[in-house]
């Protein structure tokens, strides 16, 4: 048993460094991000053992969840051409005003 | 070496390998990608050395710095995918210009 | 086990650039390996670090029964550095006003309809709201807390956007504001009427310091939830009637 954990950790800390590397290398921005999201989810297991409980439930809901979610609302937008909505905001005079 | 320490290294890692994404790519969201990248790396190095206490609970401190850390990188990767989304509209690309090397 | 992290994975040549020439491949060849040594230096600092380390663990139990909780982490945020959080509820309003001035949110005309979308709303965001005010009560003992539970919350909110459930006019306008400014307001408020009241700021009596820290979670937590929803919202939210 006391040698199952520093195989453990140091498979956790490959995966880490792998999955980190293709997130930001893959030509693929879609794959990127969902690699990224699978990033946060296994730094949710590391803060685990790393006796850090509280951060792993920030991570695994933040980092896991939230960080992808922006992500890949805004990378639909910038395919979709421009960010409808978002640019043109201020020069649309059919934009109600807003307090 | 100690848990600690690998976690460490590793955080100097992915902080390391973000950087060079940072700077190598030139579209937005890579960037943005590579940027949380390397705060991910820099709490793992914090909450890393936090852990050198042996036996004892951790150092609670860092853990505090980071919780605080993490949502505050998540808002202000939401600032600067909204920033992002402006940069197209006004533009027409989501990248920034290649500068020609000399 | 000397191990340098990361410089060595990542000089290899970058597969979104097809015909990269020779400046930009020397270019990145050298960054890799100034990086490759600012890393191994790194790695160097990090391992010379004296091993066992208490840090701050011993002052922060000893004060730990005067602090009103007995969760360690959140005795640090809310109380030790309690201004730490309160400038950093303070960041987490400005991001909101960053993206409300660069646009409005970008709502469909049409709203999804996917039925296994709009049942797993119905089902998952009762259960997450139910999570998060657990999580908001168990982190005064146990771990939790309220990023954790704002940040659970803004779960909730994103998947109700997701599904087509936006709040109509009536929340977007002030009462949207009031949840965006409640957390550091009454964080505020509640340091400054302990200055008033006789201490320093941020002062807490240590019978009143548990009962206070969870009247400033309960609104920290439901300012964190609406900003880290209005952020996935991704603008300025559009009065006036919808279609």
């Amino acid at each position: 048993m006391s040698l199952l954990q520093p195989v453990f950790d140091i498979v956790l800390g490959l995966a880490l460094l792998w999955l980190a590397w293709r997130a930001v290398a893959s030509p693929d921005l879609f794959r990127g991000i969902v690699l990224f999201i699978a990033f946060g989810l296994v730094m949710a297991l590391v803060w685990v053992r790393l006796d850090a409980p509280d951060i792993a439930l920030a991570e695994a809901a933040i980092g896991g969840g939230l960080t992808g979610a922006l992500l890949l609302a805004t990378l639909a937008r910038l395919e979709s051409g421009g960010g409808a909505g978002t640019g043109r905001g201020k020069d649309r005079e059919s934009e109600p005003n807003d307090e | 070496m100690n848990t600690a320490l690998l976690y460490a290294l590793v955080g100097a890692g992915l902080f390391f390998l973000g950087l060079y994404a940072l700077i190598v790519h030139a579209h937005l969201l890579r960037k943005i990608l590579a940027i949380n990248v390397m705060g991910s790396g820099v709490f793992l190095v914090l909450v890393a050395l936090a852990a050198r206490t042996g036996e004892a609970a951790p150092d609670p401190v860092p853990h505090a710095m980071v919780i605080t850390g993490i949502v505050v990188a998540v808002s202000a990767t939401a600032l600067a995918l909204a920033l992002a989304l402006r940069v197209q509209a006004e533009t027409g690309r989501a990248e920034l210009p290649e500068e020609p090397l000399e | 086990m000397a191990r340098e992290p990361g410089g060595e994975k990542i000089v290899n040549p970058n597969p979104m650039m097809s015909n990269g020439n020779n400046c930009q491949r020397l270019f990145r060849l050298l960054l890799g390996l100034l990086l490759a040594v600012l890393a191994a230096g790194l790695g160097y600092v990090l391992s010379s670090l004296p091993s066992p380390a208490p840090g701050l663990s011993k002052p922060v139990a000893e004060h730990l029964e005067a602090s009103g909780v007995s969760n360690p982490v959140t005795a640090v945020l809310l109380n030790y550095r309690a201004y730490d959080t309160l400038l950093e509820l303070g960041v987490l309003l400005l991001a909101p006003l960053g993206v409300w001035s660069l646009g409005v949110a970008a709502r469909h005309r049409e709203p999804l309809v996917d039925p296994v979308l709009d049942m797993l709303a119905r089902l998952l965001v009762p259960m997450l709201i139910l999570v998060a005010g657990y999580l908001l009560w168990a982190g005064a003992h146990a771990p939790g807390g309220a990023f954790q539970a704002g940040s659970v919350l803004a779960a909730a909110g994103v998947l109700l956007l997701l599904s087509g459930w936006w709040p109509g006019p009536a929340f977007s306008g002030l009462p949207l504001r009031v949840s965006l400014t409640a957390g550091p307001g009454v964080f505020l408020v509640a340091g400054v009427a302990l200055m008033f009241a006789g201490g320093r700021m941020l002062e807490y009596p240590p019978p009143f310091a548990g009962a206070l820290i969870l009247l400033i979670e309960a609104a920290a937590t439901w300012s964190i939830g609406i900003t880290l929803a209005a952020l996935f919202a991704g603008g300025r939210p559009v009065a006036g009637p919808h279609r």
